[in-house]
């Protein structure tokens, strides 16, 4: 079996977002692997632990830095990587989804493809759906449960209010996996030195020969304005919590 | 003139209730509102419908398939939808099941998609949403003949509106598939409600200590008329269910109240609620993190203050 983990190279989300211009940022952060990506990376790894055969390889449309995201996933337990290099932090989905569905086909084709059901850093939600539209998969997102069938996969996914929606789908698949799937594994020191020693083929996406339509375009990034400091509301606690009340229900009119 | 879809997204018989904004801020782009449903029941629902501006409900249907149970059906009947009424916008609210149709309808129709958006300008062909965990916000420019935009439950209120409206029943070609099949949907455990459509939230971190202590946000969000959410911390150490987590990894929302009781304030969990209108923070620390990036502080145990804040609202009536 031969399951891709799509993989995105992302600010890390603790990470200070300086805006530089009208739609870059200082790029000077620390970077990591998309954490809803781990939960694919860790789904796919163990189900090719349990059934003892099978390689899992990852692909990322990222800068050369991206580099040290696949290590950090090949360390826990990736076989190999594919890194097709552009500049662009956001590359539009569509781009990155012909891109992907490029190298997994010219790889040798795929029995089940994982990735997180969106990016921490463009929160787009829609890389799953494009790539299985590109490859002419069915695809489910959000998912929080996993069981392999052969020739179907049954999931889960969470819907409103905690209910959920379990779900049979044929393989080949696209899955956008979601908190709540798996716990990702933290690698070990020998399996971190390992993961240095394996390959990652490098290609640029430019020369893959690929249009892109460019339908969705990054116009401008601005900061959020944060709150500043809380108005501390003093005095016993009966007296606050009465003030509390008062504010909430005349002066915001909240409540 | 031009004409704006929404996707009439119904639960358990009822429009879900962030759909009647994304129907006003549809009316406020200055087309026509044209409403796309999918669960049959169009007279149950036309008068609510009407009254906020939607002047068209076009109920889709396709023979011998069950949109309950074919997400890739419901989605492909949507597109059909929107192209053979001529929709330029096509909208919906950003929930779990909103997403999931919106995008599906959108890679059929090869059109530009934005999920999660809190403003669209149908002139400007424009969407703004969170980029880098609600730390930025992007303006994202769309091309095309038509896009597909969800947006954030809460981003706009809905307004009275009443126009007349047509029901247009409209039957579309779709493949009937077993690709993709839903089999069975389970219901919550929990019996509490559904955070990201509160207008009203009052959440616990980890100091809650257990969850049986939740209870007393229970009887506090009672007398608010809010739902009870939770910090990762609190929900990693097994105090509360994930469908109660709100921040980065756990649910988006975005209420007019947000009352956040032992939460340190950090940047994970604030990306999940930062857009709420008022903020206010409870905790002992008078140095934590929360307090520099909310409306209210009270420095306080929350086992003193929410009880107390729940017999003031009692007292209140």
């Amino acid at each position: 079996m031969r399951i891709y983990v799509c993989v995105k190279h992302v600010p890390d989300t603790a990470a200070n977002i300086k805006i530089v211009g009208d739609a870059a940022y200082d790029t000077e952060v620390k970077y990591v692997a998309n954490p809803y990506d781990e939960y694919g990376v860790e789904e796919a790894v163990s189900l090719v632990e349990k059934n003892k055969k099978g390689e899992v390889i990852a692909v990322c449309v990222g800068d050369k830095g991206a580099a040290n995201t696949l290590k950090a996933v090949m360390a826990m337990g990736v076989h190999r990587s594919i890194l097709i290099k552009t500049e662009d932090q956001f590359p539009g989905s569509d781009i990155t989804a012909k891109a992907l569905c490029k190298a997994i086909t010219d790889d040798g084709g795929a029995d089940l493809i994982f990735m997180g059901k969106q990016s921490v850093d463009g929160e787009g939600m829609q890389t799953p759906y494009r790539l299985a539209a590109e490859m002419g998969l069915p695809v489910a997102t959000g998912i929080v449960a996993f069981s392999h069938g052969g020739e179907t996969v049954n999931v889960q996914r969470e819907i409103d209010g905690g209910a959920k929606e379990l779900i049979t789908i044929k393989t080949p698949c696209v899955l956008g996996a979601a908190k709540g799937l798996n716990e990702p594994r933290f690698p070990k020191l020998p399996a971190i030195l390992k993961a240095k020693k394996k390959e990652i083929k490098e290609m640029d996406l430019a020369d893959m020969g690929l249009t892109d339509q460019g339908q969705c375009r990054l116009k401008s990034l601005e900061p959020v304005q944060e709150r500043s400091n809380a108005k501390i509301l003093e005095g016993s606690t009966r007296e606050i919590v009465a003030s509390l009340v008062q504010i909430l229900k005349e002066e915001e009119k909240v409540i | 003139m031009s004409k704006t879809g929404v996707f009439i997204e119904t639960t358990d018989q009822e429009i879900k209730q962030s759909v009647f904004g994304v129907i006003s801020a549809a009316a406020a782009g200055g087309g026509e509102v044209t409403g796309f449903l999918l669960d049959g029941r169009a007279d149950k629902y036309k008068d609510q419908l009407a009254a906020c501006g939607v002047t068209e409900l076009v109920a889709l249907e396709a023979k011998d398939i069950d949109f309950s149970k074919s997400p890739q059906a419901t989605g492909e009947a949507l597109a059909k939808g929107a192209t053979d009424f001529g929709i330029s916008a096509l909208l919906g609210v950003s929930s779990p099941t909103g997403n999931d149709v919106l995008a599906r309808a959108a890679m059929a129709l090869k059109a530009p998609l934005a999920l999660d958006c809190m403003d669209v300008d149908f002139t400007a062909n424009t969407v703004k949403k969170s980029h880098f965990s609600g730390k930025a916000v992007a303006t994202l420019e769309m091309t095309g003949a038509l896009f597909v935009c969800g947006i954030r439950p809460n981003s706009f209120e809905a307004v009275e509106s009443p126009v007349t409206i047509k029901i247009t029943p409209h039957t579309v070609e779709v493949e009937n598939s077993d690709a993709i099949i839903v089999t069975e949907v389970q219901a919550a455990d929990s019996s509490r409600k559904d955070l990201t459509e509160a207008t009203v939230i009052i959440s616990g971190g980890r100091p809650m200590a257990s969850s049986d202590n939740f209870k007393i946000l229970d009887e506090c969000a009672r007398k608010l008329d809010a739902v009870v959410g939770a910090s990762r911390a609190a929900v990693d150490a097994g105090y509360a269910p994930h469908s109660m987590q709100v921040g980065q990894t756990g649910k988006i929302v975005s209420p007019k109240l947000y009352i956040g009781c032992g939460l340190s304030g950090s940047v994970q969990h604030f990306a999940g609620m930062k857009t709420s209108k008022v903020i206010v923070a409870i905790n002992t620390d008078k140095d934590a993190p929360i307090f520099t990036k909310s409306d209210y502080g009270i420095i306080g145990d929350l086992f003193e203050v929410v009880p107390a804040l729940t017999k003031e609202l009692e007292k209140q009536g």
